[in-house]
Protein backbone atom coordinates (compact mmCIF):
# COMPACT_ATOMS: atom_id res chain seq x y z
CA UNK A 1 0.00 0.00 0.00
CA UNK A 2 1.30 3.62 -0.59
CA UNK A 3 1.30 6.37 1.54
CA UNK A 4 -0.91 9.23 0.46
CA UNK A 5 0.11 12.60 0.81
CA UNK A 6 -3.15 14.98 1.61
CA UNK A 7 -1.54 17.52 1.75
CA UNK A 8 -0.01 17.96 -1.28
CA UNK A 9 -3.12 16.48 -2.82
CA UNK A 10 -4.71 19.45 -1.71
CA UNK A 11 -1.54 21.36 -2.72
CA UNK A 12 -1.30 22.85 0.82
CA UNK A 13 1.34 23.20 3.59
CA UNK A 14 1.31 21.46 6.64
CA UNK A 15 0.68 24.73 8.30
CA UNK A 16 -2.06 24.91 6.32
CA UNK A 17 -5.24 26.53 8.32
CA UNK A 18 -8.92 24.54 8.26
CA UNK A 19 -10.20 27.92 6.86
CA UNK A 20 -7.35 27.28 4.41
CA UNK A 21 -8.50 23.55 3.62
CA UNK A 22 -12.42 24.50 3.20
CA UNK A 23 -10.94 26.69 0.48
CA UNK A 24 -8.54 24.72 -1.27
CA UNK A 25 -11.02 21.94 -1.28
CA UNK A 26 -13.66 24.31 -3.01
CA UNK A 27 -11.37 25.07 -5.40
CA UNK A 28 -10.71 21.71 -6.38
CA UNK A 29 -13.80 20.04 -6.09
CA UNK A 30 -15.18 22.40 -8.55
CA UNK A 31 -12.27 22.41 -10.85
CA UNK A 32 -13.06 18.24 -11.11
CA UNK A 33 -16.02 17.53 -10.22
CA UNK A 34 -16.62 14.88 -13.00
CA UNK A 35 -20.06 16.65 -13.79
CA UNK A 36 -19.06 19.77 -14.71
CA UNK A 37 -15.00 19.27 -15.39
CA UNK A 38 -13.50 18.05 -18.52
CA UNK A 39 -10.34 17.20 -16.97
CA UNK A 40 -9.75 13.51 -18.71
CA UNK A 41 -8.68 12.30 -14.82
CA UNK A 42 -11.18 14.36 -13.22
CA UNK A 43 -12.86 11.41 -11.56
CA UNK A 44 -10.15 9.99 -10.04
CA UNK A 45 -8.25 13.52 -8.88
CA UNK A 46 -12.23 14.11 -7.49
CA UNK A 47 -12.27 11.05 -5.22
CA UNK A 48 -8.80 11.59 -4.44
CA UNK A 49 -9.70 14.96 -2.98
CA UNK A 50 -12.55 14.27 -1.16
CA UNK A 51 -10.69 11.36 0.43
CA UNK A 52 -7.91 14.18 1.35
CA UNK A 53 -10.54 16.76 2.33
CA UNK A 54 -12.41 13.85 4.93
CA UNK A 55 -9.16 13.42 6.13
CA UNK A 56 -8.06 17.54 6.58
CA UNK A 57 -11.29 18.66 7.72
CA UNK A 58 -11.71 16.76 10.31
CA UNK A 59 -9.23 17.81 13.39
CA UNK A 60 -9.25 14.70 15.23
CA UNK A 61 -8.26 12.92 11.74
CA UNK A 62 -6.26 15.49 10.84
CA UNK A 63 -4.12 15.64 13.91
CA UNK A 64 -3.59 11.54 13.91
CA UNK A 65 -2.67 12.15 10.49
CA UNK A 66 -0.32 14.15 11.27
CA UNK A 67 1.35 12.30 13.88
CA UNK A 68 2.44 9.91 11.39
CA UNK A 69 5.00 12.66 10.86
CA UNK A 70 6.48 14.06 7.69
CA UNK A 71 9.02 11.36 6.96
CA UNK A 72 6.52 9.64 4.73
CA UNK A 73 5.91 10.53 1.37
CA UNK A 74 4.07 10.00 -1.44
CA UNK A 75 3.92 7.14 -3.00
CA UNK A 76 5.84 5.49 -0.06
CA UNK A 77 5.13 1.99 1.07
CA UNK A 78 3.46 2.02 3.79
CA UNK A 79 1.79 0.09 6.42
CA UNK A 80 0.35 1.63 9.69
CA UNK A 81 2.48 1.52 12.53
CA UNK A 82 1.00 -0.59 15.39
CA UNK A 83 -1.27 1.38 17.92
CA UNK A 84 -0.60 4.42 15.80
CA UNK A 85 -4.28 5.81 16.46
CA UNK A 86 -3.98 5.25 20.41
CA UNK A 87 -5.57 8.83 21.99
CA UNK A 88 -7.75 9.65 18.99
CA UNK A 89 -11.40 9.40 18.49
CA UNK A 90 -12.86 9.59 15.41
CA UNK A 91 -16.45 10.35 15.21
CA UNK A 92 -17.34 9.14 11.63
CA UNK A 93 -18.52 10.39 8.60
CA UNK A 94 -20.96 12.71 8.61
CA UNK A 95 -24.29 12.21 6.89
CA UNK A 96 -23.28 14.29 4.02
CA UNK A 97 -19.97 12.86 3.11
CA UNK A 98 -19.24 10.39 -0.31
CA UNK A 99 -19.74 7.06 -0.15
CA UNK A 100 -16.71 5.46 1.82
CA UNK A 101 -16.48 2.92 -1.09
CA UNK A 102 -15.06 5.82 -3.18
CA UNK A 103 -11.55 5.76 -0.61
CA UNK A 104 -8.72 4.03 -0.75
CA UNK A 105 -6.78 1.54 1.18
CA UNK A 106 -4.59 3.87 2.55
CA UNK A 107 -7.38 5.50 3.89
CA UNK A 108 -9.43 2.63 4.91
CA UNK A 109 -6.61 1.03 7.00
CA UNK A 110 -5.88 4.40 9.00
CA UNK A 111 -9.45 5.37 9.36
CA UNK A 112 -11.43 2.94 8.24
CA UNK A 113 -12.57 0.50 10.96
CA UNK A 114 -13.35 3.78 13.50
CA UNK A 115 -15.90 5.14 10.80
CA UNK A 116 -17.79 1.97 10.32
CA UNK A 117 -18.31 1.50 13.99
CA UNK A 118 -19.30 4.85 14.80
CA UNK A 119 -21.49 5.38 11.37
CA UNK A 120 -24.57 6.62 11.68
CA UNK A 121 -26.83 3.47 11.06
CA UNK A 122 -24.75 0.96 13.78
CA UNK A 123 -27.05 -0.28 16.05
CA UNK A 124 -29.95 -0.03 14.26
CA UNK A 125 -31.56 -3.25 13.79
CA UNK A 126 -33.23 -3.78 11.02
CA UNK A 127 -31.40 -1.32 9.22
CA UNK A 128 -31.49 -1.42 5.31
CA UNK A 129 -30.59 0.76 2.08
CA UNK A 130 -30.68 1.17 -1.46
CA UNK A 131 -27.24 0.11 -3.11
CA UNK A 132 -25.52 2.92 -4.31
CA UNK A 133 -26.14 3.26 -8.43
CA UNK A 134 -22.82 2.52 -10.43
CA UNK A 135 -22.22 4.69 -13.49
CA UNK A 136 -19.28 3.57 -16.29
CA UNK A 137 -18.91 4.62 -19.69
CA UNK A 138 -19.34 2.17 -22.63
CA UNK A 139 -17.14 2.78 -25.83
CA UNK A 140 -18.73 1.81 -29.16
CA UNK A 141 -18.31 2.29 -32.89
CA UNK A 142 -21.15 4.33 -34.99
CA UNK A 143 -21.91 0.40 -37.22
CA UNK A 144 -22.94 -0.58 -33.21
CA UNK A 145 -25.13 2.18 -33.36
CA UNK A 146 -26.73 0.75 -36.38
CA UNK A 147 -26.92 -3.05 -36.54
CA UNK A 148 -26.15 -2.97 -32.49
CA UNK A 149 -23.96 -5.25 -30.56
CA UNK A 150 -22.97 -6.60 -27.30
CA UNK A 151 -19.72 -5.40 -25.30
CA UNK A 152 -17.81 -6.97 -22.49
CA UNK A 153 -17.56 -4.02 -19.80
CA UNK A 154 -14.96 -4.76 -16.95
CA UNK A 155 -16.25 -2.91 -13.71
CA UNK A 156 -14.13 -2.75 -10.65
CA UNK A 157 -16.41 -2.22 -7.69
CA UNK A 158 -15.54 -2.08 -4.12
CA UNK A 159 -16.76 -4.23 -1.57
CA UNK A 160 -15.50 -4.93 2.20
CA UNK A 161 -14.34 -8.97 2.37
CA UNK A 162 -14.79 -10.99 5.31
CA UNK A 163 -12.40 -9.48 7.77
CA UNK A 164 -14.04 -5.53 7.25
CA UNK A 165 -11.24 -5.01 4.63
CA UNK A 166 -12.12 -2.70 1.02
CA UNK A 167 -11.01 -4.59 -1.38
CA UNK A 168 -11.81 -4.35 -5.24
CA UNK A 169 -13.44 -7.01 -7.42
CA UNK A 170 -13.85 -6.91 -10.99
CA UNK A 171 -16.06 -8.59 -12.53
CA UNK A 172 -17.09 -8.26 -16.27
CA UNK A 173 -20.66 -7.61 -17.75
CA UNK A 174 -21.88 -8.77 -21.38
CA UNK A 175 -23.88 -6.21 -22.08
CA UNK A 176 -26.61 -5.68 -25.28
CA UNK A 177 -26.07 -2.27 -27.07
CA UNK A 178 -29.08 -2.04 -28.97
CA UNK A 179 -29.90 -0.15 -32.40
CA UNK A 180 -30.66 3.02 -32.67
CA UNK A 181 -28.46 4.65 -29.92
CA UNK A 182 -27.24 8.18 -29.47
CA UNK A 183 -24.76 10.07 -27.95
CA UNK A 184 -24.70 10.47 -24.41
CA UNK A 185 -27.64 8.48 -23.75
CA UNK A 186 -27.76 6.12 -20.97
CA UNK A 187 -28.47 2.56 -20.23
CA UNK A 188 -29.83 1.26 -16.85
CA UNK A 189 -29.48 -2.01 -15.81
CA UNK A 190 -31.38 -2.21 -12.63
CA UNK A 191 -29.92 -4.08 -9.80
CA UNK A 192 -26.29 -4.40 -11.36
CA UNK A 193 -25.33 -1.09 -8.85
CA UNK A 194 -24.26 -2.08 -5.41
CA UNK A 195 -25.62 -4.54 -3.20
CA UNK A 196 -28.16 -3.15 -0.83
CA UNK A 197 -27.48 -2.80 2.87
CA UNK A 198 -29.50 -5.33 5.23
CA UNK A 199 -32.89 -6.09 2.61
CA UNK A 200 -32.37 -2.93 0.79
CA UNK A 201 -32.49 -3.46 -3.20
CA UNK A 202 -29.00 -3.33 -5.30
CA UNK A 203 -28.23 -0.32 -6.84
CA UNK A 204 -28.72 0.16 -10.94
CA UNK A 205 -25.39 0.45 -13.31
CA UNK A 206 -25.86 3.20 -16.04
CA UNK A 207 -23.94 3.14 -19.30
CA UNK A 208 -23.16 6.44 -20.69
CA UNK A 209 -22.83 5.36 -24.66
CA UNK A 210 -19.61 7.45 -26.17
CA UNK A 211 -19.31 6.67 -29.93
CA UNK A 212 -15.18 6.07 -30.42
CA UNK A 213 -13.74 8.75 -32.81
CA UNK A 214 -14.25 7.30 -36.65
CA UNK A 215 -11.88 7.81 -39.55
CA UNK A 216 -15.07 8.78 -41.77
CA UNK A 217 -18.05 9.60 -39.68
CA UNK A 218 -18.82 12.26 -36.82
CA UNK A 219 -21.91 11.88 -35.03
CA UNK A 220 -24.93 14.83 -34.09
CA UNK A 221 -27.66 12.77 -32.10
CA UNK A 222 -29.02 10.67 -34.56
CA UNK A 223 -27.32 12.38 -37.57
CA UNK A 224 -24.17 10.99 -39.07
CA UNK A 225 -21.95 13.61 -40.91
CA UNK A 226 -19.04 12.21 -43.49
CA UNK A 227 -16.79 14.18 -45.56
CA UNK A 228 -17.48 13.61 -49.02
CA UNK A 229 -14.49 14.11 -52.14
CA UNK A 230 -15.66 14.87 -55.34
CA UNK A 231 -13.93 16.12 -58.53
CA UNK A 232 -14.46 19.41 -60.18
CA UNK A 233 -16.04 17.90 -62.94
CA UNK A 234 -18.15 16.15 -60.66
CA UNK A 235 -19.46 19.10 -59.26
CA UNK A 236 -19.64 21.36 -62.23
CA UNK A 237 -21.63 18.49 -64.71
CA UNK A 238 -23.61 16.63 -61.72
CA UNK A 239 -23.10 12.60 -60.66
CA UNK A 240 -24.28 9.65 -59.31
CA UNK A 241 -21.70 8.81 -56.86
CA UNK A 242 -21.02 6.11 -54.43
CA UNK A 243 -20.65 6.95 -50.56
CA UNK A 244 -20.23 5.18 -47.76
CA UNK A 245 -22.61 4.15 -44.59
CA UNK A 246 -22.29 2.41 -41.64
CA UNK A 247 -25.43 0.55 -43.31
CA UNK A 248 -23.14 -0.54 -46.84
CA UNK A 249 -22.43 2.13 -49.72
CA UNK A 250 -25.16 3.69 -51.57
CA UNK A 251 -25.44 6.15 -54.55
CA UNK A 252 -25.88 9.80 -54.24
CA UNK A 253 -26.34 12.13 -56.55
CA UNK A 254 -24.62 15.36 -56.52
CA UNK A 255 -26.49 18.44 -58.66
CA UNK A 256 -24.82 19.99 -61.26
CA UNK A 257 -22.68 23.98 -59.94
CA UNK A 258 -22.50 21.77 -55.95
CA UNK A 259 -20.31 24.01 -54.53
CA UNK A 260 -17.86 22.42 -51.53
CA UNK A 261 -18.76 22.51 -48.08
CA UNK A 262 -22.37 21.84 -49.43
CA UNK A 263 -24.48 19.11 -47.05
CA UNK A 264 -26.16 16.92 -49.03
CA UNK A 265 -28.73 14.65 -47.64
CA UNK A 266 -29.11 11.14 -47.44
CA UNK A 267 -32.70 11.25 -45.43
CA UNK A 268 -33.15 8.29 -43.25
CA UNK A 269 -29.23 6.80 -43.01
CA UNK A 270 -28.41 8.04 -40.13
CA UNK A 271 -28.37 6.04 -36.59
CA UNK A 272 -31.88 4.18 -36.91
CA UNK A 273 -34.90 5.51 -34.52
CA UNK A 274 -37.98 7.12 -34.43
CA UNK A 275 -37.47 9.39 -36.24
CA UNK A 276 -34.37 7.83 -37.59
CA UNK A 277 -31.04 10.18 -37.96
CA UNK A 278 -30.20 11.76 -41.63
CA UNK A 279 -26.50 10.99 -43.02
CA UNK A 280 -25.31 14.02 -44.38
CA UNK A 281 -22.59 14.75 -47.15
CA UNK A 282 -20.38 17.38 -47.02
CA UNK A 283 -18.90 17.57 -50.35
CA UNK A 284 -15.49 18.43 -50.56
CA UNK A 285 -13.96 19.89 -54.23
CA UNK A 286 -10.48 18.26 -54.84
CA UNK A 287 -8.44 19.25 -57.80
CA UNK A 288 -6.12 16.38 -59.53
CA UNK A 289 -2.59 17.78 -59.49
CA UNK A 290 -0.97 18.98 -63.02
CA UNK A 291 1.69 16.30 -63.22
CA UNK A 292 1.86 16.30 -66.46
CA UNK A 293 1.69 17.63 -69.74
CA UNK A 294 -1.81 16.81 -70.88
CA UNK A 295 -3.01 17.66 -67.28
CA UNK A 296 -1.67 21.31 -67.65
CA UNK A 297 -2.61 22.15 -70.87
CA UNK A 298 -5.91 21.13 -69.55
CA UNK A 299 -6.09 23.70 -67.01
CA UNK A 300 -4.62 26.08 -69.24
CA UNK A 301 -7.65 25.80 -71.74
CA UNK A 302 -10.32 25.83 -68.68
CA UNK A 303 -8.02 29.02 -67.65
CA UNK A 304 -8.90 31.00 -71.33
CA UNK A 305 -11.89 29.26 -71.93
CA UNK A 306 -14.06 29.68 -68.49
CA UNK A 307 -12.81 33.37 -67.42
CA UNK A 308 -13.65 32.90 -64.21
CA UNK A 309 -13.14 34.73 -60.92
CA UNK A 310 -13.48 32.65 -57.85
CA UNK A 311 -12.37 36.16 -55.67
CA UNK A 312 -14.90 38.43 -57.22
CA UNK A 313 -17.11 39.05 -54.17
CA UNK A 314 -13.60 40.24 -52.20
CA UNK A 315 -13.79 43.31 -54.87
CA UNK A 316 -10.15 42.31 -56.48
CA UNK B 1 -19.95 -21.97 -20.11
CA UNK B 2 -22.58 -20.48 -21.45
CA UNK B 3 -22.07 -16.36 -21.73
CA UNK B 4 -24.88 -14.49 -20.04
CA UNK B 5 -25.70 -11.37 -21.86
CA UNK B 6 -27.67 -8.15 -19.51
CA UNK B 7 -30.15 -6.37 -21.40
CA UNK B 8 -31.10 -2.72 -20.35
CA UNK B 9 -33.31 -0.43 -20.49
CA UNK B 10 -32.14 2.28 -22.64
CA UNK B 11 -33.40 5.60 -21.59
CA UNK B 12 -34.50 7.25 -24.99
CA UNK B 13 -37.05 9.49 -26.42
CA UNK B 14 -39.52 6.90 -26.01
CA UNK B 15 -39.00 6.28 -22.20
CA UNK B 16 -41.13 8.01 -19.73
CA UNK B 17 -40.96 8.13 -16.05
CA UNK B 18 -43.43 8.92 -13.79
CA UNK B 19 -42.96 11.29 -10.64
CA UNK B 20 -42.84 7.31 -8.28
CA UNK B 21 -39.60 6.08 -11.04
CA UNK B 22 -37.61 9.27 -10.30
CA UNK B 23 -37.93 8.99 -6.36
CA UNK B 24 -36.98 5.21 -6.68
CA UNK B 25 -33.90 6.19 -9.12
CA UNK B 26 -32.54 8.94 -7.24
CA UNK B 27 -33.36 7.44 -3.70
CA UNK B 28 -35.09 10.80 -2.96
CA UNK B 29 -37.87 12.03 -1.45
CA UNK B 30 -40.54 13.27 -3.70
CA UNK B 31 -40.58 16.77 -1.80
CA UNK B 32 -36.91 16.78 -3.38
CA UNK B 33 -38.26 15.77 -7.06
CA UNK B 34 -41.13 18.51 -6.75
CA UNK B 35 -38.28 21.58 -5.52
CA UNK B 36 -36.23 20.46 -8.76
CA UNK B 37 -39.52 20.77 -11.26
CA UNK B 38 -40.78 24.38 -8.74
CA UNK B 39 -36.91 25.71 -9.90
CA UNK B 40 -37.76 24.53 -13.70
CA UNK B 41 -34.86 22.01 -13.34
CA UNK B 42 -37.19 19.00 -14.29
CA UNK B 43 -39.99 19.72 -17.00
CA UNK B 44 -42.57 17.09 -16.54
CA UNK B 45 -45.81 17.19 -18.42
CA UNK B 46 -49.08 16.67 -17.37
CA UNK B 47 -50.51 18.85 -14.70
CA UNK B 48 -51.10 17.40 -11.43
CA UNK B 49 -48.02 15.66 -9.92
CA UNK B 50 -49.89 12.38 -9.66
CA UNK B 51 -50.16 12.49 -13.22
CA UNK B 52 -46.74 13.79 -13.97
CA UNK B 53 -44.62 12.12 -16.61
CA UNK B 54 -40.63 12.90 -17.15
CA UNK B 55 -38.57 12.58 -20.09
CA UNK B 56 -35.78 9.93 -19.60
CA UNK B 57 -32.96 12.72 -19.65
CA UNK B 58 -34.14 14.15 -16.31
CA UNK B 59 -33.32 11.30 -15.08
CA UNK B 60 -29.94 12.31 -15.79
CA UNK B 61 -30.30 15.98 -14.87
CA UNK B 62 -31.82 14.95 -11.61
CA UNK B 63 -28.80 12.86 -11.16
CA UNK B 64 -26.55 15.36 -11.63
CA UNK B 65 -28.52 18.03 -9.76
CA UNK B 66 -28.10 15.21 -7.03
CA UNK B 67 -24.16 15.28 -7.03
CA UNK B 68 -23.97 19.05 -7.33
CA UNK B 69 -26.10 19.84 -4.21
CA UNK B 70 -23.98 16.73 -2.63
CA UNK B 71 -20.18 17.37 -3.66
CA UNK B 72 -20.10 21.24 -3.60
CA UNK B 73 -23.12 22.16 -1.55
CA UNK B 74 -24.83 24.35 -4.45
CA UNK B 75 -28.60 25.45 -3.60
CA UNK B 76 -31.45 24.77 -5.58
CA UNK B 77 -30.98 28.10 -8.63
CA UNK B 78 -27.64 27.08 -8.53
CA UNK B 79 -28.19 24.08 -9.83
CA UNK B 80 -30.44 24.90 -12.10
CA UNK B 81 -27.86 27.02 -13.44
CA UNK B 82 -25.41 24.99 -13.60
CA UNK B 83 -27.42 22.27 -15.62
CA UNK B 84 -28.27 25.12 -18.13
CA UNK B 85 -24.89 26.16 -18.44
CA UNK B 86 -23.42 22.62 -18.98
CA UNK B 87 -26.21 21.77 -21.96
CA UNK B 88 -25.04 25.27 -23.53
CA UNK B 89 -21.41 24.25 -23.39
CA UNK B 90 -22.18 20.67 -24.22
CA UNK B 91 -23.68 22.42 -27.43
CA UNK B 92 -21.17 24.27 -28.21
CA UNK B 93 -18.27 21.45 -27.72
CA UNK B 94 -20.47 19.12 -30.02
CA UNK B 95 -20.60 21.97 -32.64
CA UNK B 96 -16.83 22.72 -32.24
CA UNK B 97 -16.12 19.19 -32.26
CA UNK B 98 -17.97 18.94 -36.00
CA UNK B 99 -16.15 21.79 -37.31
CA UNK B 100 -12.99 20.69 -35.87
CA UNK B 101 -13.07 16.40 -35.27
CA UNK B 102 -10.11 16.02 -33.01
Amino acid sequence: MKFKDYYDVMGLGRDATQDDIRRAYRKLARKFHPDVSKETDAEIRFKEIGEAYAVLKDPEKRSAYDQLGENWHAGDEFRPPPDWDAGFEFRGRGPGDRNASDFSDFFSSLFGEEFRQSGPHRGHAGFQARGEDHHAKVLIDVEDAYHGATRGIVLRTPELDGAGHLTARERTLNVKIPKGVKQGQRIRLSGQGAPGVGNGAAGDLYLEIEFKEHPLYRVDGRDVLLNLPITPWEAALGANVPVPTPDGPVSLTIPANTTSGRKLRLKARGIPGQPPGDLYAITQITVPEASSDAAKALYRKMEQELAYNPRSKLGV
Amino acid sequence: MKIQILSGMVLDEQTELSLGDLCRACSQHEDWVRELVAEGVLDPIGGDHRQWRFPAEALQRAHIAMRLQRDLDINLPGVALVLDLLEELDQARARLHRIEPG
